[in-house]
């Protein structure tokens, strides 16, 4: 008896399941109509969403965590778009992609049907990839804000992004560490993450054609923690540095165990490393670790004047910044991402995507970002060629010098 | 006489339920950008469906304890995915590796792929089944397990490069036409393995399940049925795993971890250990249950009170909190190992009625 | 390839092999009584490295180090009390089942509380110290951990062998129906299984962890299941098979990583698996089993 009334309530739930799944869109897209559909008619709360794909939970949760800062931030300087001499406030639209590839096709899916006018985000390039045909499909534009795999928007007309690509960044710090004279190098690679293995390979490529010599590329696989093997066998090949640009989960547990090991290198790293997770963690031995950065603090006063008030003026907001009002670049794109996103809409004085994207191709902000102008090549990447190298010491992340690469 | 119209009145009850079901279906595809949200789910738990049931088939019904579903949805997913991709965009994602010649210009269409997907998924199963299916549960349970983590292995080994993409997986799969597609070719699927759990086979797996020395002394041979189901449950699982990679239109293999199976694994047990509804029910209980519950994961505040425990990640605790009162309280699951029928339906009101 | 190189990675290796060797020692026992997988072990284990961090914060190490061992060893008693004891008479598939729901509970339970971060280990300054021997640089922990493993394996299998409370789960094991009858107290005996079990796992988290220096919520799933795999591959139910295991297994993996392999690390772990147990299904030490019919 007791199991029938439950298959009854069962089947209930799921017709439940299919009528949900409906009835939260129409009313989640209520006040956005004009968003997604593409309707000229009328907003009634003259409010808009953007939405935010962020993890905050999974493997990337802090890194998406500390984004979603900097996308708040952009969002209390600037709260307001005018389009049709109507203004608009704009409302974030947060969902959690928990750093999964499946997860990741739900989540944006959730944004589509909430009517968003355009997507901000987000950290990792595996679930931005997993996302991409789904804001193109639906055409509606998204920004990427560091998920830097060439892929993101490659094929796809409607993914753009603000910072600088794989190719790119692993060419610098190949040039970079052939400027410092290291001559033999050993690269550590994780199996399965699209960022680390995209700048392994361009770094590879470059080094060896300046004529450095790659003595050991190591591979680990996603989830590992122990990384003494791989630590000794870089030790066995005397190499002077190491290039490992891997997720910062990963940093502090290779800085700490290559100290126990006895192992003395130069670690180079990608923007993933700039983190106060690993100055925090690994102590004394992150102390000279090198890495490359969308944006430098001090690159634009005002910005981090500002950021830093509003972090400080609340709480949580500086528990989620890992209690430091440090700004770590990833804000400061996704900053850039919010306000040059705002900038399509108004240039395209429209709320339909088709438009909007249509803006972006064209769109040149200078003013109001704060890592640089941004102007989108065929491929929807932001045509950045500097980048911003520091280096810790003393516990922080100390800016040393600022690479203009010319193609 | 009594039976006839009784047998007429379901038969227009189901025709009737599928009506429904195709009018809410084309009500969502009619406006498909709107509703994307709810056709994914709906596509997902479909999905999830049809991996639900084939590990029903060698769990509930054959009664072996194997955990490699997500090996096999790995195998399919990679299958899948490389032969459906179009053949234009391949040299874009494989621009690390190359993609091999021989393999660079076969395409096929959807449903041929994912047959191609089955066989080979059947074919490994009927190889590794010989060794592993002699181990008992537990045994069995772990090495499927290992072997399920060792095809893994080999999709996102960069040896296999040129074939697999290696780490950086397969992206721009080309996704469903429109929901009917994908509920349709799930549907079949579970149609195709009701029909076999209603055969002369589904009897010999269930007598194995029961009691394997008396079911020997019958006549079975006790491999042969073990085999069976292996190889049907792991071409339905691989056939899921490619269906998965088309809805996600991308395939990774750090998708297709122990997790996975668990997550399947699950939503058998939910519904009831032996009932194919169940694992139905069961899939789209969960893959709802954890958009449904999603709001746990946002914080509220009523004036400047904050409401205690909501906060990110509270959605998951109470998730597997219920999963685990299911599992304690009703260790049968919520169908136990009984099917949906009308009869049953209606019996439910009927009581109902009478004790009013 | 120098001496000291395969030196350095043999020490890797029994590092590792040591705190695998103490969890499979948990996995083992509670199979030898229970007959289920605690799929949950893994994530109890983890939930130790927190547990550390948080008494860390208040206390200093050698208040903390008892104070870690007897939170872990409440947490899986809670877990056998609430979760596997009102199984008791199901089905087994029902008690893994019960296990895997569990694994999941902690795991998603760490991700709420602690937040999805990897959080920093703390440093126990006596395990940190590092000695240098011409090439070969090791830190204190990885020295003690095979000592204290071997060490802990002795005692654990004296106490099996010659305490009256060793020999009740000896009894247990064997048939615990009979030991029932014989006025043996069935669900105490089961308790103390899991306390001595949570207490090794709280020991092996520290020596994990202190060589890692992080944890985070997803830290003890997969050593967990490669834990099993080496009580499996030692023969379950047997304490020195499960310590021989844990060796074979963290050798096996540092060898493998270091040949550049590192993709089939874990899957070479399963292979050796299913190799043993086609070859020798009870593993290296296991008694052979008769089936009930």
């Amino acid at each position: 008896m007791k199991k029938k009334v439950l298959s009854i309530v069962l089947t209930a739930a799921m017709m439940a399941n299919v009528l949900a799944g409906c009835s939260t869109s129409p009313t989640g897209s209520s006040g956005s109509d004009s968003g997604a559909a593409g309707t000229d008619s009328a907003a009634e709360g003259s409010t808009i969403k953007i939405g935010v794909f962020e993890p905050k939970t999974g493997e990337n949760g802090s890194g998406g965590t500390q984004e979603e800062l900097g996308i708040e931030y952009a969002n209390s300087v600037r709260p307001t778009v005018t389009v049709g001499g109507t203004e608009y406030t704009i409302e974030l639209d947060w969902q959690d992609n928990q750093s999964d590839k499946t997860v990741a096709a739900t989540a944006a899916q959730k944004l589509i049907s909430d009517g968003c006018v355009g997507v901000i985000g987000g950290y990792g390039s595996g679930t931005c990839i997993a996302a991409g045909s789904y804001f193109a499909d639906a055409k509606i534009p998204a920004i990427g804000t560091t998920c830097t795999n060439t892929n993101v928007t490659l094929g796809n007309d409607y993914y753009f992004r603000v910072c600088y690509l794989d190719p790119f960044q692993g060419t610098v710090m190949a040039d970079w560490a052939i400027d410092q004279g290291y001559t033999e190098i050993a690269t550590i690679d994780n199996i399965g993450n699209e960022y680390t293995s995209g700048l392994v390979q361009t770094f590879t490529a470059e080094y060896e054609a300046k004529g450095g010599k790659i003595v050991a590329a190591e591979t680990f696989q996603t989830n590992e923690s122990d990384f003494k093997a791989i630590l000794t066998n870089i030790k066995a090949s005397g190499v002077k540095a190491v290039f490992a640009p891997t997720d910062y989960l990963y940093a502090p547990l290779l800085l700490n165990q290559a100290a126990d090991l006895g192992l003395d290198v130069q670690w180079i790293a990608g923007d993933t490393w700039n983190n106060p997770v690993i100055t925090e963690d690994a102590g004394d031995n992150a102390e000279g670790v090198v890495i490359d950065c969308f944006y430098a603090e001090g690159g634009n006063e005002e910005f981090d004047a500002g950021f830093k008030e509003w972090i400080n003026a609340d709480s949580s907001r500086l528990e989620a910044n890992l209690n430091s009002d440090t700004i770590i670049g990833n804000q400061a794109m996704c900053y850039d991402a919010y306000m040059v996103m705002l900038d399509a809409i108004e240039a395209a004085d429209s709320l339909e995507g088709e438009a909007i994207q249509a803006a972006l191709k064209d769109i040149n902000v200078t003013e109001g970002v704060v890592g640089g102008a941004v102007k989108f090549d065929e491929n929807g990447d932001a045509e950045k060629n500097t980048t911003f190298i520091l280096k810790v010491e003393g516990g922080e992340f100390t800016y040393v010098d600022s690479v203009t690469h010319e193609e | 006489m009594q039976k006839n119209k009784k047998i007429s009145k379901n038969f227009i009850l189901t025709v009737i339920a599928i009506a429904v079901l195709i009018a809410i279906l084309g009500f969502l595809q009619a406006d498909s950008i709107n509703y994307s949200y709810a056709i994914t789910i709906i596509e997902r738990s479909c999905i999830y469906a049809v991996a639900a049931v084939s590990m029903n088939l060698m769990i509930g019904f054959a009664g072996q304890f194997s955990l490699g579903t997500a090996g096999f949805m790995c195998l399919g997913a990679y299958v899948a995915g490389i032969l459906t991709m179009p053949v234009e965009i391949r040299d874009q994602v494989y621009y690390l590796y190359g993609m091999a010649g021989w393999l660079h210009d076969i395409r096929l269409p959807l449903i041929a792929a994912l047959l191609v997907a089955g066989i080979i998924g059947a074919a490994l199963a009927a190889l590794v089944g010989w060794p592993v299916l002699r181990l008992k549960s537990d045994y069995l349970a772990i090495a499927t397990l290992g072997f399920s983590e060792i095809v893994r292995a080999i999709c996102g080994w960069d040896g296999l490069g040129s074939i697999t993409n290696a780490s950086y997986g397969l992206s721009n799969i080309p996704a469903f036409k429109n929901v009917f597609e994908a509920v349709g070719i799930c549907a079949a699927c579970i149609i195709v393995m009701l029909l076999m759990i209603h055969s002369s086979y589904g009897r010999a797996f269930r007598a194995i399940r029961d009691n394997d020395v008396a079911a020997e002394a019958m006549g079975i041979n006790l491999f042969h049925t073990k085999q069976l189901a292996f190889v049907v449950s792991s071409f339905f699982a691989t056939v899921s795993g490619g269906l998965l990679a088309v809805f996600l239109r991308s395939a990774t293999s750090s998708t297709f971890t122990v997790a996975l199976t668990y997550n399947i694994l699950l939503m058998v047990v939910l519904g009831g250990i032996g009932s194919v509804t169940g694992s139905v029910v069961g899939a789209f209980l969960i893959t709802g249950g954890q958009e449904w519950l999603r709001f746990l994961d946002q914080t509220y505040y009523i004036g400047n009170f904050q409401i205690p425990l909501l906060r990110t990640g509270f959605r998951m605790v109470v998730f597997s909190l219920l999963l685990m009162i299911v599992v304690l309280f009703w260790n049968r699951g919520l169908m136990g190992s009984k099917e949906f029928s009308w009869d049953g339906l209606f019996g439910i009101f009927k009581r109902r009625r009478k004790t009013k | 390839m120098s001496l000291a190189y395969l030196l350095q990675q043999l020490l890797n290796g029994l590092s590792l092999g040591g705190a695998y060797a103490l969890i499979a020692i948990g996995y083992t026992m509670v199979y030898g009584i229970l007959r289920m997988i605690n799929f949950a072990h893994g994530d109890v284990f983890m939930m130790a490295g927190y547990f550390m961090i948080y008494s860390m914060a208040v206390f200093p190490w050698y208040v903390s180090l008892p104070v870690v061992i007897a939170g872990t060893i409440v947490l899986g008693v809670v877990i056998e009390k609430l979760a596997y004891k009102p199984l008791r008479s199901a089905p087994r598939m029902s008690v893994m089942i019960s296990a895997i729901g569990v694994a999941y509970l902690l795991e998603n339970l760490a991700n709420y509380l602690f937040t999805a971060m990897p959080q920093s280990y703390p440093q126990i300054d006596i395990l940190k110290h590092v000695y240098t021997l011409g090439d070969i640089t090791v830190s204190r922990v990885t020295l003690v951990a095979p000592v204290l493993t071997v060490i802990l394996t002795v005692l654990m299998i004296q106490l099996v062998n010659h305490t009256k409370m060793g020999m009740a789960m000896r009894a247990c094991s064997k048939d615990q129906n009979t030991a029932r009858i014989m006025g043996i107290k069935v669900d105490s005996v089961i308790t103390k299984t899991f306390i001595i079990g949570c207490g090794l796992a709280a020991i092996g988290s520290i020596l994990y962890f202190t060589d890692r220096n992080t944890v985070q919520p997803y830290s003890g799933s997969l050593p967990g299941l490669k834990c099993f795999v080496a009580a499996v591959l030692g023969g379950i139910g047997s304490i020195p098979g499960a310590m021989v295991g844990g060796f074979i297994v963290g050798v096996c993996q540092i060898a493998i990583t270091a040949a550049g392999y590192s993709v089939f690390s874990d899957a070479f772990t399963f292979v050796l698996l299913i190799i043993i147990l086609l070859v020798r299904p009870t593993g290296i030490f296991g008694e052979k089993a008769t089936d009930k019919v």
